[in-house]
């Protein structure tokens, strides 16, 4: 196994990031000898909404821009032996891996070895028995639209130690995709629990794209970031003590700072000394970052602890309708009329709908679905309103009544309201559970083994 | 010299802060621009005081963490996302915002140390 540290790049991180991020960071790491490149392309609802696509299709259900992110770099990847991870498999991963074969034969390449995980999706009778009886009742309610464990990193580990090229996952945590390629590239236990927590903050630090390198972070007047047009996307340098730094690619915007680090190290990270993955409990309560160079930052202090025994589940099933509408009222007593706009409303259907109703440009996003802090709020004078309602409802044509009830402002409401516009769409809900290890047992498999051999 | 007098100035003037969410919770940390403002914050930014701040969204349970050797501290509110990304009715529905909600807090300072803090320079 290696002992040379291990640089890994991230170039997406989230389904509908900038596909132009990772050009910038492949050249880096050919220059520097860099080993591997993640996409990351899955949020909570991603994945269901894969499942719906793959429903109407069974070839669909992947990253929809998978063909936009890997065309600029797959053949530089390829001659330069960096390993491609990403979870754009979603609900199909062998879908993902046709359409990277399709590709490679239209950029003219050998074709890859192109591994795929399986064993997230967790649709047997079985598995589905399991979460009913711990669910209990409130599990035969749900019509159901996809369910998936959240694997760990050590199937993607092995794809690459068998030499796959690209490895498409689906729902994995996130972390897990660089914590792969740390443990085909040092050869780790399983149990090394430190070396796995430092990795896996890693992987923390990559899984979001920009906002270790600056996205998310800018305030006009008071935290600047360069040339945001162009943010470079980040690339993380691991050692085989599991120390590890953070850069960004050459030649593009953005900064890494402490500051940029110490805010993406706690973002979506609930109790510091246990941040649960399949693979570690990692802990950053006594982390230190120190600024090394310019846009390089270095982190230390991390360790882990034993991973949680069960697998965090997420399910997702349809919930109804939701209904939005807006309105604006602009120029004298405009947040006025839109009050009494929006009082006409919930009089005539606040008792059969719990709506929501927000005043743009004066209260619409720190606000409570109750109404609560709109009513705090003093009267002001505010002269460009939009007025928006909305409300869910599992039946169709009841949510439908937010719609006509805003359009109706148009003749039957206050003076001079206009720009009506409607949407009425189906909702995702989902609730998490957890299920033991081995109800959701992961694997891997090349996509076409015998052409490998 | 110290005359002793405090004023309220805005949290972010102290600290800068990042919101992420999981289901109906939220975690909004709050990083100290220096470690020297770290023990105002440890003081004046408690699970109470923060619970009141947001007490409109109705949060179940405010609960702290302190991360000392980085002068920052996470705070996760649960039930605060009108139900979260799925379920919520709202327009932020992953409460991207709320760091934002949290970074206008009013602190209490030493008027002195108040007149160093950065600030938002004009544009």
């Amino acid at each position: 196994m290696a002992s040379t540290p291990l640089q890994i790049g991230c170039a997406s991180g989230f389904s509908g990031d900038r596909t132009d991020g990772a050009l910038p960071v492949v050249k880096t790491l050919i220059e520097t000898g860099g080993q591997a490149l993640i996409f990351e392309t899955l949020a909570e609802r991603t994945l269901a909404l894969a499942q719906l696509a793959k429903n109407q299709d069974p070839e669909a259900g992947y990253e929809p821009l998978l063909s936009e992110l890997l065309s600029p770099i797959l053949a530089l990847c390829l001659n330069h032996g960096i390993q491609i991870v990403s979870n754009f498999g979603a609900a199909n991963p062998p879908g993902a891996a046709r359409r990277i074969e399709r590709l490679s034969h239209e950029l003219g390449l050998r074709m890859p070895r192109i591994a795929t995980l399986s064993g997230d999706n967790l649709d047997s009778a079985e598995q589905r028995a399991f979460l009913r009886e711990r669910l209990g009742a409130e599990f035969d309610r749900l019509d159901i639209v996809s369910i998936n464990a959240y694997q760990g990193a050590a199937e993607i580990a092995q794809a690459l130690q068998a030499g796959a090229q690209v490895v498409v996952a689906g729902r994995v945590a996130d972390p897990s995709l660089t914590l792969g390629p740390a443990l085909a590239h040092f050869g780790w236990q399983a149990d090394d629990w430190h070396r796995l927590g430092c990795a896996t903050m890693a992987g923390h630090l990559l899984e979001c794209g920009t906002q270790v390198t600056g996205g998310y972070f800018a305030v006009p007047g008071l935290k600047e970031v360069p040339d945001m047009h162009k943010l470079g996307f980040p690339i993380a340098s691991i050692a085989e003590s599991g120390a590890l730094s953070i850069t960004k690619a050459r030649d593009t915007g953005g900064i890494v700072t402490t500051q940029t680090v110490k805010e993406q190290l706690l973002y979506e990270v609930h109790d510091p000394a246990a941040y649960l993955t399949p693979d570690v409990t990692a802990d950053i309560s006594r982390v230190h970052v120190a600024q090394t160079a310019p846009d390089q930052v270095a982190v230390d202090g991390v360790t882990g602890w034993a991973r949680p025994e069960e697998l965090k589940v997420n399910i997702c099933y349809r919930g109804g309708w939701l209904a939005e509408a807006e309105i604006s009222y602009a120029g004298v007593q405009a947040e006025a009329r839109a009050r009494l706009a929006a009082e006409t409303v919930r009089r005539r259907i606040g008792g059969q709908l719990e709506l929501r109703i927000d005043l743009i440009g004066t209260l619409s996003i720190f606000g409570d679905d109750a109404g609560e802090l709109l009513r705090q709020h003093a009267h002001g004078r505010g002269q460009d309103i939009r007025l928006r309602v909305a409300a869910a409802h599992p039946e169709k044509n009841v949510a439908e009544r937010v719609l006509r009830e805003v359009t109706a402002l148009y003749t039957c409401g206050p003076a001079g309201g206009g720009g009506v516009r409607t949407s009425l769409r189906p909702r995702l809900n989902s609730i998490s559970s957890t299920v033991p290890r081995d109800l959701a047992p992961a694997g891997w498999q090349f996509l076409r083994p015998d052409q490998y051999a | 010299m110290h005359d002793n007098t405090t004023v309220i100035v805005p949290l972010y003037r102290l600290a800068h802060s990042r919101t992420g969410d999981k289901g109906d919770i939220s975690n909004v940390s709050v990083i100290a621009w220096q470690a020297d403002y770290y023990p105002l914050l440890k003081e004046q930014l408690t699970e109470q005081a923060v619970s009141k701040w947001f007490s409109h969204r109705q949060p179940k349970s405010v609960r702290r963490y302190l991360v000392e050797s980085i002068g920052a501290m996470n705070f996760v509110l649960d039930g605060i996302l009108d139900g979260g990304v799925n379920d919520a009715l709202n327009l932020d529905t992953h409460g991207k915002a709320l760091s934002f909600y949290l970074l206008d807090f009013p602190i209490r300072v030493d008027a002195h140390l108040a007149s160093t803090l950065p600030d938002i320079q004009s544009l």
